[in-house]
């Protein structure tokens, strides 16, 4: 059988000779780096996706800034974007909870593990709990607008140019024979969307006399500022363009401008805080392996480090969500 | 194994953690300062048909993200096979993939705001 003999190649002993394990990796960690190395082009995906739609839109996306400004128990002040960078050094401190826990790991030492995974456990957790009042904010909406017939969207400013927001543009008792209808009504089961506080029929008694109310474009203008429409064309834009009230955000219509800026945003974050949440589920596991003493008889800890590297992916992912969706 | 953090001295892996912790603080307190205030110069100043604001903040990101992978996910411990196979495949799909959907999303606003239609009524 000399002919099936494998011949020497002559690169025994080298790196990449075969025979070795060049990557001096576990099986384990490896297989963690490919899915982070896909999950991470996942994201790259939507987030590309993300600047296309604004590159699309870039004279009139909306500032982020002014949708993301509020602060627990700080009410109607005005904080853009510390709130979401809380949520930033929350999620990078349970990084570095993690990466001790990691660090800890090396040392076999069972209770300080234990101890860095708990409060890497609570800072997800907090971070979820973050995201979640994010996007209740987000989705209550804060001033309300005037859809047009194209989609756009019109919102009302007072002399100085601050926001005013419908309740206070709105005149008049609400006259419409139009009723929430819920399923318990209709000849099928069906019902709608809430309806708004207001008609449009008041706003516009409201803005006419209100003498110093004017109207805000989505258009950006050269500052980078949204437009504000002198008081003739304001009444121009409402009576003739109007077609309806929207008050906070869904996945069709959003009083922040482009519909599509919530769209990615309920799918981005929404999809980074799913991955915080099954990393939090699988920490949970790992948490009660080590407090069973499953990685002590195993003699290694490398399932910590595992999870470790989800983790700090996921701190990753956000550093780049925070950037793209509120800094730039 | 030869590239576990377990060879360094712990206080030396520690004082690493802690570093980095507070390197990426900075950063991110920069990014919030300078997207609070967003001083002028650096918005009307614009390089590679972007404001150097913008430029300041995907940089910083970049740094960020450098640390994160290296000194979190010890990366800098792995051999350099893996270092290449994870980090060049990600960064050469990433680059292909952002120009391709930036330009063409340029593109489309060209003829939304150039073609004879208006979008706005």
């Amino acid at each position: 059988m000399d002919t099936t003999a494998v011949a020497k190649t002559g690169t025994e002993g080298k790196l990449w000779g075969g025979g070795n394990q060049p990557l001096k990796a576990s099986y384990g960690k490896l297989m963690m780096w490919f899915f982070i190395l896909s999950d991470a082009l996942t994201f790259s995906g939507f987030l590309a996706a993300y600047g296309f739609s604004r590159f699309k839109f870039s004279t009139e996306w909306p500032i982020a800034d002014e949708v993301f400004n509020h602060f627990p128990f700080l009410h109607g002040v005005d904080a853009p974007m510390f709130y979401v960078a809380l949520m930033t050094f929350i999620l990078i401190f349970s990084s570095v909870t993690m990466v001790l826990a990691v660090d800890a790991g090396h040392h076999m030492n069972k209770k300080k593990v234990t101890l860095y995974m708990a409060l890497t456990i609570l800072g997800g957790a907090i971070f979820l709990g973050s995201q979640a009042w994010e996007w209740s904010n987000f989705i209550k909406g804060e001033y309300g607008a005037v859809e047009t017939r194209s989609g756009k969207i019109l919102q009302f400013v007072d002399a100085d140019g601050k926001r005013v927001a419908l309740e206070n543009v709105a005149m008049g008792e609400q006259e419409s024979l139009r009723q929430q209808h819920t399923e318990s009504e209709g000849l099928w089961y069906m019902d709608e969307k809430a309806l708004p506080d207001f008609t449009l029929e008041q706003i516009k008694t409201g803005f006419a006399a209100k003498e110093d109310l004017k109207i805000r474009t989505m258009k950006l203008d050269e500052n980078g500022e949204k437009t504000i429409l002198d008081r003739e064309t304001s009444l121009d834009y409402l009576n003739n363009r109007g077609i309806g009230i929207i008050q906070g955000a869904n996945l069709t219509k959003n009083e922040y401008g482009a519909p599509l800026f919530a769209d990615f945003f309920f799918f981005i974050t929404g999809f980074h805080g799913f991955h915080v949440f099954s990393g939090v589920v699988i920490l949970v596991i790992i948490f009660f392996n080590v407090l069973l003493g499953t990685y002590e008889k195993r003699g290694s800890y490398e399932m910590v480090e595992k999870v470790g590297l989800y983790w700090h992916f996921v701190d990753l992912v956000w550093v780049f969500v925070f950037t793209f969706f509120y800094l730039v | 194994m030869a590239h576990d953090t377990a060879t360094h001295d712990s206080s030396s892996a520690k004082k690493r953690i802690w570093s980095v912790f507070i390197i990426l603080s900075i950063l991110t307190i920069i990014e919030v300062i300078f997207g609070y205030i967003r001083p002028t110069f650096f918005v009307e100043t614009t390089f590679v048909s972007m404001s150097i604001l913008n430029w300041l903040f995907i940089i910083l990101t970049i740094v960020k993200a450098y640390y994160i992978v290296w000194a979190f996910m010890h990366m800098e411990h792995e051999t350099k096979g893996l270092r290449r196979v994870v980090v060049w495949t990600a960064v050469f799909l990433i680059c292909y993939l952002i120009a391709i959907l930036l330009i063409e999303g340029g593109y489309i606003e060209d003829v939304y705001i150039g073609g004879h239609m208006t979008w706005d009524f």
